[in-house]
């Protein structure tokens, strides 16, 4: 059962890094527009760059 | 004056750029379309036209009141410069997509972003504050509004408390999962060591305690506010259940006994959360549109100073400045008016259909649109004090009337909050007392029965259903703006109408009469320079119609063009007669005058919405700020026996306070200013999408197509209501079998996460039958 000792801090480290993600994510607003990220995806076009005038 | 049903025009084709009817022989729809056609292809943009997912006519580009946006863009370091817009009209991935590409091709733009839930749209350039203008031009020429990001605007779209509620879930989820994982091992662990299981236990302390006080709060903090108002509401019961969860199994972690139960307070707060998320989520569409009307609507004013004019915002404006009122702009301010004359359409604050002349000196209301040319207004009240302010705090008063509206949820809490209690306690005290074990034993079954019995079938019973059912509204487009609005919809036995605006179109349509094609192509070339109502019915007539050039303008009078005359019957030397939706068109002093008559068109869908309320069990009557003859005429037309003019904002709100009075639980649709107490005090209320804002902020529903979709929204909400009833009744029936297996101590965690699980999984399956085409009743 000694593997318990560092599989389960193990387990819960990664779910912390998980949550931490999760926390920058919403805070950095990347959940303030999921209809807009949704259709983005589809659209793959690069600009087409004017020329400086 | 008569009001009849036209049919629409023969549609011949659909314009390449917005999607609306085109005019015979072309390809677009007016000259803007055609312009904003040329400048996607020119940027290479067409893929935008096979993914266009818009309302068709929703891109056509308008004319705007110029806003100075240089002043509104902020300076970041080197030189840069961002400037955020609130785009109108961006409605889909294509349109979110086409924005910032035709941006992005701008050589100094380094970036722009917009936001599709938002309507935000962010662009950075290299370069001075005056490329501002220009770039929002750009988008306008698309067929975007754009308007400047206001306050009002980042209240809507900053949706704090949404994700303070997605943070909680997060926590929440995580703690959940990851005490799950301990609380497994115990469960199939039937041989493991003592000290192993104390381990355990305490690793789900660790783990479960802090995410217990930390995901727990938004709940706590709405059952606290409930008790100090006096009230125990569905959050009181669930804080309870969780806390009282946590604190038997840490005692149970003391005393190292079989189960802690820290993965089923847990997973309760994590479903509960979602479940509050989604029902957040399900309105935000609306309060998103409301806000988009008050970016429209709101905003800056045009403040004349000793050393010119100035953009300043509304708030700023004090009593005696004088603000410039565009062609065609509302009056946010009330004052008076320092011009000669001017016509300006006060439907909106009193439900006339016709724009009404006023002189020099008269007090003009807060509201209005100025029909004339631009005028000059000696401000009489800042906003905090003036008439629209008046209104929001009678409309205050009705709010907090609707506040004490008992949800269902609240009445099963009050009801069953107590019973569970009380048997939570008897199960203490009989283990305790009665049968004699340690306290610490007695308090294992007492909160099993608080937990297996608060749950979450009950919790989220009622927001699974607003879900489904907001979203099926959502998708025959009708917005749901406030809490609990179905539940007062389902229970609705009147509906009041407001016509103009609501039942009609809220603009006149040309009728057919004895002028000649010939008189239409010039008269509409007059019109097109005009913004009041009649010219402007005239020149939508002949689209595309080229204004014409040296028009003069006599407000509330009629145009003239050389020889050429346009406008009422004095105007041209005529006799008065006094039928007021008419223009008289003169092409020169030698020839006969023709008149073009106008009419207020009903809404398409209104005669068959009505008639499917009435199907529906539902007695119908129209309330209008009108005159006698035209609500008459429409009464009759849509066969509404009962029906009532000439009425006063006042009156109106009399009205519905009457109703509810005498018992009756009316459901008001109206659009104006003047609709606004009246949408207060009704027991449900509904606005079409283009109602003015302080309207719109005071419904319960925002129709995007018309009344045409109130039957659809009256026989959801009604669904609604059945399946949430049901899932209540469900979530009651279940604990008759929970409850006693709890008491009598046979309940383990596993036991209860199943039951947890298993009623969740059935209240939702239950609440997604509403959203499908049930029975039609």
């Amino acid at each position: 059962m000694t593997v318990l000792l560092w599989l389960v801090p193990l387990a819960l480290l990664i779910g912390l890094l998980a949550l931490a993600g999760f926390a920058w994510a919403l805070s950095s607003g990347q959940y303030e527009d999921l209809d807009g990220a949704a259709s983005r995806i589809l659209f793959d076009d690069t600009p087409a760059r004017r020329e400086p005038r | 004056m008569t009001t009849l049903t036209l049919d629409p025009p023969a549609v011949t084709g659909s314009c390449d750029h917005c999607g609306a009817a085109s005019i015979p022989g072309s390809r677009f729809c007016c000259t803007g379309c055609e312009g904003a056609h040329a400048l996607v292809r020119g940027l290479g943009l067409d893929a935008f036209y096979a993914r266009r997912d818009t309302a068709d006519g929703t891109l056509r580009p308008a004319a705007a009141a110029p806003v100075a946006y240089a002043p509104l863009a902020r300076a970041l370091s080197g030189g840069r410069h961002r400037l955020e817009l609130m785009v109108a009209g961006l409605t889909c991935g294509a349109c979110v997509w086409l924005v910032e590409q035709a941006l992005a091709a701008e050589p100094d733009v380094r970036s722009a972003r917009a936001a599709l839930s938002t309507r935000r749209l962010t662009i950075t350039w290299d370069g001075p504050a005056t490329r501002a203008d220009a770039l929002a031009a750009l988008v306008a020429r698309l067929g975007f509004r754009v308007v400047p990001f206001s306050p009002a605007c980042l209240r809507a779209a900053e949706d704090a408390e949404g994700r303070e509620l997605a943070r909680a879930l997060g926590i929440a989820a995580f703690g959940a999962m990851n005490v799950m994982l301990v609380s497994v091992a115990v469960w199939v662990g039937v041989d493991m060591g003592e000290g192993t299981r104390a381990a355990l236990h305490w690793l789900a302390a660790l783990i479960g305690l802090p995410t217990v006080l930390v995901a727990g709060r938004p709940l706590y903090r709405r059952a606290w506010e409930g008790l100090r108002a006096g009230r125990i509401n569905m959050d009181f019961a669930v804080s309870l259940g969780v806390l009282a969860t946590t604190a038997m199994s840490l005692s149970e972690t003391l005393r190292n006994g079989e189960y802690t139960w820290f993965d089923g307070a847990t997973a309760l707060l994590a479903l509960l959360l979602a479940g509050r998320l989604l029902d957040r989520g399900a309105r935000r569409r609306a309060r998103q549109a409301a806000a988009e009307l008050l970016a429209l609507q709101q905003g800056m004013v045009t403040r004349l100073t000793p050393g010119g004019r100035e953009m300043v915002a509304v708030e700023a404006v004090r009593p005696g400045d004088r603000i410039l009122v565009a062609a065609g702009e509302r009056l946010r301010l009330d004052g008076w008016l320092e011009e000669a004359s001017a016509s300006l359409d006060a439907s909106a604050v009193t439900g006339e259909s016709l724009p009404r002349a006023f002189q020099s000196g008269d007090a003009l209301p807060a509201g209005a649109v100025n029909m004339g040319a631009p005028l000059t207004l000696r401000v009489t009240h800042a906003v905090p004090d003036g008439s629209l302010a008046g209104l929001t705090r009678a409309l205050e008063g009705a709010e907090q009337a609707r506040g004490r509206f008992r949800s269902i949820a609240d009445k099963a809490a009050a009801f069953y909050v107590p019973v569970v209690h009380a048997v939570a306690a008897l199960t203490f005290l009989g283990w305790w007392l009665g049968v004699g074990v340690s306290w610490q034993a007695a308090l294992v079954p007492a909160v099993a029965a608080l937990i297996i019995t608060c749950p979450c079938g009950l919790a989220i019973a009622v927001p699974a259903v607003q879900v489904v059912a907001a979203g099926a509204l959502f998708r025959r487009g009708v917005l749901v703006a406030t809490p609990n609005a179905l539940e007062r919809l389902s229970g609705v036995d009147h509906v009041v109408l407001d016509k103009t605006g609501t039942v009609t179109e809220g603009r006149p349509a040309l009728l057919p009469g004895d002028w000649t094609e010939a008189d239409l192509d010039e008269a509409a070339c007059l019109a097109a320079a005009s913004r009041h109502p009649l010219c402007r019915a005239l020149a939508a007539a002949r689209p595309g119609a080229a204004p014409a050039r040296d028009v003069v303008e006599f407000p509330g009078r009629g145009l003239a063009c050389g020889a050429a005359r346009l406008g009422s019957a004095t105007f041209l030397g005529l006799p008065a007669d006094g039928t007021g939706l008419t223009l008289w068109w003169r092409a020169a002093p030698d020839q006969p005058a023709v008149a073009f008559r106008f009419a207020d068109r009903l809404r398409p869908d209104a005669a068959v919405a009505v008639a499917s309320l009435r199907q529906l069990g539902l007695t119908v009557e129209l309330l209008s700020g009108d005159a006698h003859p035209a609500v008459a005429a429409v009464a009759a037309q849509l066969g509404i026996d009962e029906w009532r003019a000439g009425v006063t904002p006042e009156g109106k709100a009399a009205r519905l306070a009457a109703l509810r009075q005498a018992g009756r639980r009316p459901l008001m649709v109206g659009d104006g200013i003047n609709d606004m107490a009246a949408l207060a005090m009704a027991a449900a209320s509904a606005v079409p999408e283009d109602a003015t804002d302080s309207a719109a902020c005071a419904a319960d529903l925002v129709l995007r197509g018309g009344p045409g979709a109130l039957p659809e929204a009256v026989r959801i909400a009604r669904r609604a209501q059945r399946a949430a009833r049901q899932n209540i009744a469900f979530s009651l029936s279940y604990n008759v079998v929970a409850v006693p297996t709890a008491i009598l101590g046979f309940c383990t965690p596993l036991i209860a996460a199943l039951v947890m699980a298993s009623s969740s999984l059935i209240v939702i399956g239950n609440a997604l039958r509403v959203g499908g085409r049930g029975p039609a009743s």
